[in-house]
């Protein structure tokens, strides 16, 4: 799969640029410096991961039945409008969509999660709807022709089918959601983007990227973790990765 | 049996109102494979959807065994049909176990017997069970995965079928193959069967009967061998081709036509006893010598028999042409053709000579309109099925 060696030669990228920055930082005394801030980048990457993690949920959680109502053949009518709608939130800014949601709901964690879930929630919608919209009519009407419910055709045909592109959904949605949470810092709910800003601000580059490595290492290991999970659980016969 | 009573469906189209189907009424007798027939968008696939409900009926009834379907649960009425679709809908997420074991689970059966089942139907489609039972669809070639799609109707052993098309996907060769080894299942299985084709070598083959569709209408609903027979308007005719005459060579068998009547000679015969008999059967040149059980070693030519004096044992040729009782017409008369004769041995199972098939009889059959008629020589697949009335065409 062309994107996969994509994926896996930025991997591999980065870790050359990590380890090529690791000697010439071992040799010009920066890797003290970096240790002096590591019990702040443990600290900052867990409130990171968990700013991640409650967003994402809530996304994923969200998305994929609101994709799957939207795919109903009920809601043909609406659903192509409400889709163009979401095509159209993609395109808002996520610090746009930070600073509204600031100023709805103040500063800190909530209207954090909040912006970041609005984010992370619209390409796993849509990567839902034309995943299950992309299953071939002629399996639905093999499906209905043999006599499954509309529940059992959803269930063992048309999510299985689908589930490949909703993983990539979720895998594209958890890399802006983590990339995005620096920004998160700006309204106050901390995370990696603390050190980096402040680290701006000081005009202090080490401290600046004690909180940019570790956040570019976490959206690589977030990925690496859903491919994971996405090879594992979609069946076989409909899976790329595994053909 | 599937009775269609007036049905009809009416499309909306952005372009107006499409008549798919208008008034269709038939009836499959139990047991029995019906073609449905016709050119492309006369409304095949859309009267057989409406026989499972994939398509809504504008009006009109489907009533299978007598029952009004349209009274029945949606879903119950589809779990006791077996549907084979025109482009063959194996789910890709599903190993061919999971594919063939679907209906099964769905009726809720346990798990030892469906398993069971799924190798009996690998079994049945010719397909190695330990090979296939745990692939993927994709890892299957086009014709596989069209048996399996069959194997996958049949495995709740509904009583009835729709299929459409089952074996469009499949190259010649492989198809008479599919189509042999269905005509055997069903010979076991006494399906009621709707099959969707538009292939008429293929239809007169599979079929107890012919609808033939134009148009959203049904033109004409026969057994093969009174639509070949007796073709009901130039549509039907030219629908059928000009060599539709020979096409029903297919539906006879040599059984129907052989005379019991066949001159033969022995080995302790002179040539002369054998030229008397070439002669007085009207044989052009040569007659079929037997061994006492009758089977035939060798033919004695005419000629030679004029020529010489002695016994036919120390005269004859190479074995002869022969035919058995259960080959069709059409192989008949390719070895007419071929072998330059007007006449062929017919021989039984032992090989033991019981008649003849001549050219005569075989044109006579052709050249006969169809008499309204003893059952006798129609189709033989007409004649195994149980007895039944001629179409009310
Ligand atoms: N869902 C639909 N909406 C509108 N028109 C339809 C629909 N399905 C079928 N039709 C029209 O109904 C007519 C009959 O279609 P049908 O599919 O029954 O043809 P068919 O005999 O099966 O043809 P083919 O041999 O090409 O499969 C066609 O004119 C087709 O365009
Ligand atoms: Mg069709």
């Amino acid at each position: 799969m062309p994107t996969l060696n994509l994926a896996g030669a930025g991997r591999f990228l980065v870790l050359v640029v990590v380890f090529l920055a690791g000697i010439w930082s071992q040799s010009s005394g920066l890797i003290d410096d970096f240790i002096f801030y590591l019990p702040d980048i443990q600290f900052l990457a867990v409130q990171h991961l968990w700013l991640t993690a409650m967003s994402g949920g809530l996304a994923i959680l969200v998305a994929i039945p609101l994709g799957i109502l939207l795919s109903r053949p009920s809601m043909a009518r609406v659903a192509e409008s409400m889709m163009q709608v979401l095509n159209v939130g993609t395109t808002i800014p996520t610090l746009a969509v930070l600073a509204l949601s600031m100023s709805f709901l103040g500063i800190g964690t909530v209207p954090a999660v909040f912006g970041l879930f609005v984010a992370t929630l619209l390409p796993i919608a849509r990567n839902t709807y034309t995943g299950l919209k992309g299953v071939d009519p002629a399996l639905m009407e093999a499906a209905a022709g043999i006599g499954m419910s509309p529940t059992q055709r959803l269930l063992r045909v048309e999510l299985p089918n689908a589930l490949y592109v909703i993983f990539a959904g979720i895998r594209t949605a958890l890399a802006i959601n983590i990339g995005t949470v620096p920004l998160a810092f700006l309204i106050g709910a901390g995370g990696l983007g603390e050190l980096i800003f402040t680290g701006i601000d000081l005009y202090e580059p080490v401290m600046m990227l004690s909180g940019a490595i570790p956040t570019a290492l976490l959206a690589v290991a977030v990925d690496i973790l859903i491919a994971i999970i996405a090879f594992l659980l979609v069946p076989r016969g409909v899976n790329p990765s595994r053909a | 049996m599937i009775r269609l009573d007036n049905l009809t469906k009416v499309f909306d189209t952005p372009k107006g109102a499409v008549t798919a189907a208008d008034h269709i009424s038939m009836e499959v007798p139990s047991g029995e494979i019906c073609i449905l027939l016709g050119p492309s968008g006369c409304g095949k696939t859309t009267t057989l959807k409406m026989t499972n409900r994939i398509v809504r009926p504008t009006s009109g009834k489907v009533f299978i065994n007598g029952e009004d379907t349209s009274s029945l649960d949606t879903q119950d009425l589809r779990r006791n049909i077996g549907y084979v679709i025109q482009q063959i809908g194996l789910f890709p997420n599903m190993t061919i176990e999971e594919n063939i074991t679907v209906v099964p689970k769905l009726l809720g059966w346990d798990k030892a017997k469906y398993r069971e089942r799924a190798r009996e139907m690998l079994d049945m489609i010719a397909l190695e069970p330990d090979a296939f039972l745990k692939r993927y669809p994709s890892e299957l070639s086009g014709g596989q995965q069209q048996r399996i799609g069959v194997a996958r109707a049949l495995a709740a052993d509904p009583p009835v079928m729709l299929m459409d098309e089952p074996f469009g996907a499949i190259d010649p060769i492989n198809r008479a193959v599919i189509q042999d080894e269905f005509l055997k299942m069903q010979q076991e299985l006494n399906k009621t069967i709707m099959f969707v084709s538009h292939d008429i070598d293929e239809a007169i083959k599979m079929g107890d009967r012919i609808a033939i569709f134009r148009d959203g209408k049904l033109v004409q609903y026969s057994e093969p061998d009174e639509l070949l027979a007796a073709p009901k308007n130039d549509f039907i005719e030219s629908f059928l081709g000009e060599d539709r005459a020979l096409k029903r060579l297919n539906l006879v068998k040599v059984r129907d036509l052989a005379s019991e009547e066949i001159g033969l000679v022995r080995p302790d015969d002179t040539l002369a006893t054998a030229l008397q008999r070439i002669e007085s059967y009207g044989y052009l040149n040569s007659i079929v010598m037997v061994n006492d059980k009758r089977q035939p070693v060798g033919i004695i030519n005419a000629s030679v028999a004029r020529t010489t004096q002695g016994h036919c044992r120390d005269h004859y040729q190479s074995v002869p042409v022969v035919i058995s009782l259960d080959d069709d017409l059409r192989k008949v008369a390719s070895l007419m053709f071929a072998n330059d004769m007007t006449w062929v041995p017919c021989v039984d199972d032992d090989g033991r000579i019981v008649g003849q098939i001549t050219q005569r009889a075989i044109t006579h059959h052709l050249g006969s309109r169809y008499r309204a008629h003893s059952k006798g020589d129609s189709s033989a697949k007409a004649a195994e099925a149980s007895p039944s009335p001629a179409s009310k065409e």
